[in-house]
């Protein structure tokens, strides 16, 4: 079983994790991005997200797949928050069930990784000196989305 | 007096870094340039060839094609001109650039009925600085070799080789014909001009584009007929900040490459660095 979708209001984490249940399971792995108040040396007071959703379902749905097929395992779900969102709040949240433990938190930190970079999603931050910016556009122009290691500025613990 | 046989070489080895995708195969109504300019000298030649590097040799837009194969590397458009000499000794060669949009039979047919055989090349004067054009060019073979020592003195710039030779110099006919093509900018402006049946193009703008358009979609009636030409004319319009290095582009929700073919009613969206998670 796999799934992707957003959601334009808070999570129900229990709920998510509830569809995972398998009797089959040995175990569960989940990921969680949380809303930080601070990202390079500023102040963030809230954040926005955007999604390209048409795209985004799609291609999310190619990268669990991916995952369950190279992990073997059982059952695999992500959802991803657009609109605004305040300090401590759920961004996104993935998981994994599974047989063993080993492929469970491979198939999660897979997941997580390429939610990160292929999905047309965009971050707005807002700053407590009042400005604001795009994520990767205005901020840290010259980095760009399709490259292979991991972005160095991250405003969760992702 | 009889002439030395008249052969056709498009060069398509250029490496296009500023137009940012392969010269030869940009379209103009439905031909590529390399296509376009193959037909027109396949008509007043007697045979016609390709110009490539040897890395381009499986190339899917040249691999159809009569090659010639560079025989020097980083020597340019001369390389090309000195593969042909080495390749036909005894035959003039029309050596031709491929992206000259504007390039028709008549003018063609101008340079051939205007040749001077006892010269070792015929040339127009280029309308901008009354010098030698040296990409659309008839060389004799007494030029093979004048290229030769040329390009055993270490120069590359045929342009300049032409400047120092005796040669027949004609005034173009048409006066934009030779107008080549570098940018994206350019291109669209030659569009302009020789397409006449623009298409409708949904085109969606996320987050910064967003903000930058002042709308979330709209319709735009545009000659533009790939994606990367689409967002140059847009970039212009709207003052879009990001560099098309940095974008992926989607059509109709899927992923696509930026020189797809744009088809009537297409959904088009240019997607920004992304920031997810």
């Amino acid at each position: 079983m796999i799934s992707f979708s957003f959601s334009a209001v808070p999570l129900d984490c229990p709920a998510l994790q509830r569809e995972l249940n398998d009797p089959r399971a040995g175990g569960f792995v989940c990921f969680e991005g949380w809303v930080r108040n601070h990202n390079e040396g500023h102040d963030v007071t809230k954040l926005e997200y955007e999604a390209f959703e048409a795209l985004a379902i799609k291609e999310a749905d190619r990268i669990i797949t991916e995952a369950v097929n190279q992990f073997g395992v059982l059952r695999a779900s992500c959802v991803h928050r657009v609109g605004s969102l305040a300090i401590g709040d759920v961004a996104v949240w993935v998981g994994v069930s599974s047989v063993h433990r080993d492929e469970a938190f491979k198939a999660c930190r897979y997941i997580i990784d390429e939610v990160k970079h292929r999905l047309p999603i965009w971050k707005k931050e807002y700053y407590v000196n009042g400005d604001s910016g795009w994520v990767n556009c205005e901020r840290c122009a010259e980095v760009t989305h399709n490259h292979d290691h991991e972005h160095h500025h991250h405003n969760k613990d992702s | 007096m009889i002439h030395a046989p008249l052969y056709g070489l498009v060069l398509a080895g250029g490496a296009s870094r500023r137009m940012q995708v392969d010269k030869a195969a940009i379209e103009y109504e439905g031909q590529t340039q390399l296509q376009r300019a193959f037909n027109l000298l396949s008509v007043v030649c007697s045979k016609t060839f390709v110009s490539v590097r040897a890395d381009q040799v499986n190339d899917s837009t040249r691999i159809a094609y009569s090659q010639i194969v560079d025989r020097h590397t980083d020597l340019g458009p001369l390389a090309g001109i000195a593969a042909a000499q080495a390749t036909h000794s005894n035959a003039a060669w029309l050596i031709m650039a491929c992206d000259l949009p504007f390039i028709n039979a008549q003018t063609l047919q101008y340079l051939i009925d205007h040749r001077d055989a006892e010269q070792m090349a015929t040339a127009f004067r280029s309308t901008h600085d009354n010098l030698p054009e040296p990409l659309c060019t008839i060389w004799e073979p007494s030029s093979v070799a004048v290229v030769r020592n040329w390009i055993g003195i270490g120069q590359k710039c045929p342009r300049k080789l032409l400047i120092n030779s005796s040669i027949a110099l004609l005034e173009q006919p048409q006066s934009n014909a030779l107008d080549n093509i570098n940018t994206p900018a350019e291109h669209l402006e030659a569009l302009k001009i020789l397409q006449s049946r623009p298409l409708n193009i949904n085109v969606q703008y996320f987050a910064l584009f967003r903000e930058q358009a002042g709308k979330r979609d709209e319709l735009i009636v545009s000659v533009a007929t790939s994606p990367a030409l689409l967002y140059t004319e847009l970039q212009q319009r709207y003052g879009f900040t990001l560099e098309m290095k940095q974008l992926k582009v989607a059509i109709n929700n899927e992923f696509s490459e930026w020189n797809a073919a744009l088809k009537q009613n297409d959904r088009v969206a240019f997607i920004p660095p992304v920031a997810g998670g």
